[in-house]
């Protein structure tokens, strides 16, 4: 299958700072790319290229082998690529309904009023087939749990024809039970055929939906590699720097009997 | 060491929605349930105040104070404020006023000049929020400001005094006044037009605010502006559009004003914006933005009409009307806190 996104050479300077250099990967239908890095890879200046909020200045970006500068999220939306961010670009104290379709609201009538029936409805529908049965959808988005408005987000997306689903840290900020539920939505995007960017700083999270791994380390890329090519273990070696990882382990071993700092 | 943290999400899921906390979702529920205590605390205190041309007073005073007070509200729900809106109403009425007194303009043409200023003005004021990001509150104040200093000092420089005079002789004055200072008689009532125009902006404001995509960004845009960026809202277009509201019905607050009295001041209202924002706070719009509603606004507005006219009646000091507002304010401030609160907590 051909390649949805491909990124050559990409990279990105805010003035004299080079924030990324030297990416190059592909997005493929039904496949999930993932985007590791430690804090500062260049992971969110990577994502921000691709959900059109920055332009790339170096490299070349490719959707459907057409090369393309985007000026705007709205122009990444045009093109299918949908963004779910880490703050999830939800307005909390707006109800679920309208959250959902917040900057694509259906219209009807001679008046162009929102159809407020279909936009409730809808809602409740593709919440219910994430796998999600909501109450009201009347209720502000901010009383809903991480998970819950992770996957609303995740059923935003989908809903408006995203073919590529960028998720930027879906599970950062969430506990493990939780994080294997919004897995499991990443695996379910996959098989319904949309290519998925997952962006996460944990390699076991990764390593199980992934089917691509891009791995950045202060701005560059550091490897890209089909899963074939790569276990689980030189992945969390690759990520972490996991020689680092291990001297800082025996390091913190040697002051045994010490309580740590709560 | 460490303890087990309950399992919240489990928690969450089996608690029910009540009925109760449901209805404190709507904005202007406070608003409606003190504007029916002032009502019923002025008719018992002042005979006058529930007879036909006492209503027709309160009615009138409100529906000046109204109109600016739901488009404020809905700049308000935006995440901004406008502290010009008060001096507009003064100098769209001055600037109709100069040019047809002292030079002869036609009304009507005067009338359309000082919209399109107006809502220039207002343009300007959103271009300038938008584009710099400072805070609204420091823009609109330069605004205020500028406003006021055109008023005073350019109106008497080219007109010689502060104050239009005259302004009822005017050709074509008696084709306008109609539409702005007209009054209905409604049984024993003489019901001012500016009623009209107040039930209808909060009906259009209603509608837009919550059945149309404008209003939706309106929202969006005051509660979480990256967000609503994020999702492909046009953050700017819409918050230079609410300052071209706003300032659309200062212009309309300003004709009214000027036809129902054919006389404007410099000085015509200047420190009217705050009563606004306490209108619009007092009808349940956040501070802090991305809350709110017209219809609050509205009967924001509705409370400080009786109370200005009721204090009269009862004819008390009419300078307990300041002090009637502080309180007012505060009290709707910490309901609306605590309202918020509730919906965002509510399970």
């Amino acid at each position: 299958m051909s390649a949805l996104i491909e990124v050559t050479d990409l990279g990105k300077s805010y003035g004299s700072v080079v924030a990324l250099q030297g990416v190059t990967t592909t997005v493929r239908a039904g496949e999930v790319t993932c985007v590791l890095g430690d804090n500062g890879a260049g992971k969110s200046t990577f994502i921000k290229i691709l959900s059109g909020a920055h332009e790339h200045s170096e490299g070349t970006f490719a959707v459907d082998g057409v090369e393309q500068h985007m000026a705007s999220p709205r122009d990444a939306l045009a093109l299918g690529i949908a963004t779910v961010y880490q703050d999830l670009a939800v307005v909390p104290l707006m109800p679920v309904w309208r959250n959902f379709f917040l900057g694509s609201e259906p219209r009807k009538g001679p008046f162009r009023m929102l159809d407020v029936d279909l936009m409730k409805r809808t809602t409740r529908d593709e919440l219910a087939a994430m796998g999600i049965a909501l109450r009201d959808v009347d209720q502000p988005i901010g009383t809903l749990s991480g998970g819950e408005r992770q996957c609303v987000a995740i059923a935003r997306a989908v809903h408006f024809g995203a073919r590529v689903l960028i998720l930027d840290e879906p599970t950062a900020a969430l506990g493990v039970k939780q994080s294997g539920v919004v897995l499991r939505y990443i695996a379910r995007a996959r098989e319904r055929g949309l290519g998925v960017v997952f962006i996460t700083h944990n390699p076991h999270h990764a390593y199980p939906v992934g089917d691509r791994f891009l791995v950045l380390r202060r701005g560059r890329s550091i490897a890209d590699r089909v899963k074939a090519d790569i276990t689980r273990d030189e992945l969390v070696e690759l990520m972490a720097g996991g020689a680092e990882l291990e001297a800082l382990g025996h390091e913190l071993e040697r002051t045994p009997g010490v309580d740590p700092v709560v | 060491m460490t303890t087990t943290a309950p399992a919240r999400d489990a928690d969450r899921e089996a608690a029910p929605t009540g009925r109760a906390p449901r209805a404190l979702r709507r904005p202007e529920v406070g608003a409606a349930v003190a504007a029916l205590a002032v009502l019923v605390f002025f008719a018992v205190v002042a005979e006058q105040f529930l007879t036909p041309s006492g209503i027709g007073t309160w009615l009138n005073s409100a529906s000046r104070f109204g109109i600016m007070a739901v488009a404020v509200a809905m700049l308000m729900i935006g995440g901004e404020f406008d502290l010009s809106a008060g001096a507009m109403t003064g100098a769209t009425g001055l600037l109709v006023g100069v040019a047809t007194t002292g030079y002869g303009l036609n009304v009507w043409v005067a009338v359309l000049v000082a919209l399109v200023v107006a809502v220039a003005i207002g343009a300007l004021n959103g271009f300038l929020v938008v584009r710099t990001g400072l805070p609204s509150f420091i823009v609109t104040l330069g605004t205020f400001f500028v406003l006021q200093g055109i008023d005073l000092a350019l109106v008497k420089l080219v007109y010689g005094q502060v104050a239009v005079q005259g302004f009822s002789d005017v050709p074509y004055f008696d084709s306008v006044r109609p539409l702005f200072g007209g009054v209905i008689r409604v049984g024993g009532a003489s019901i001012s037009v500016s009623v009209l125009w107040f039930l209808a902006v909060t009906a259009v404001a209603t509608l837009v605010l919550l059945r149309t995509r404008a209003g939706n960004w309106v929202f969006a845009v005051g509660g979480a502006q990256a967000s609503a960026r994020a999702t492909g809202v046009p953050v700017a277009r819409t918050k230079i559009g609410l300052f071209m509201t706003t300032a659309g019905a200062g212009w309309l607050v300003g004709m009214i004003s000027l036809f129902q009295s054919s006389t404007v001041q410099s000085s015509t209202g200047v420190g009217d914006e705050f009563i606004y924002i306490i209108c619009a706070v007092v009808g349940g719009c956040l501070l802090t933005g991305g809350y709110g509603s017209a219809v609050g606004a509205a009967l924001g507005a509705l409370i400080y009409g009786m109370t200005r006219q009721g204090v009269v009646y009862a004819g008390w000091d009419s300078n307990w009307l300041y002090a009637f507002l502080g309180v007012m304010l505060l009290a709707a401030v910490l309901v609306n806190n605590w309202v918020r609160q509730r919906a965002e907590r509510l399970r």
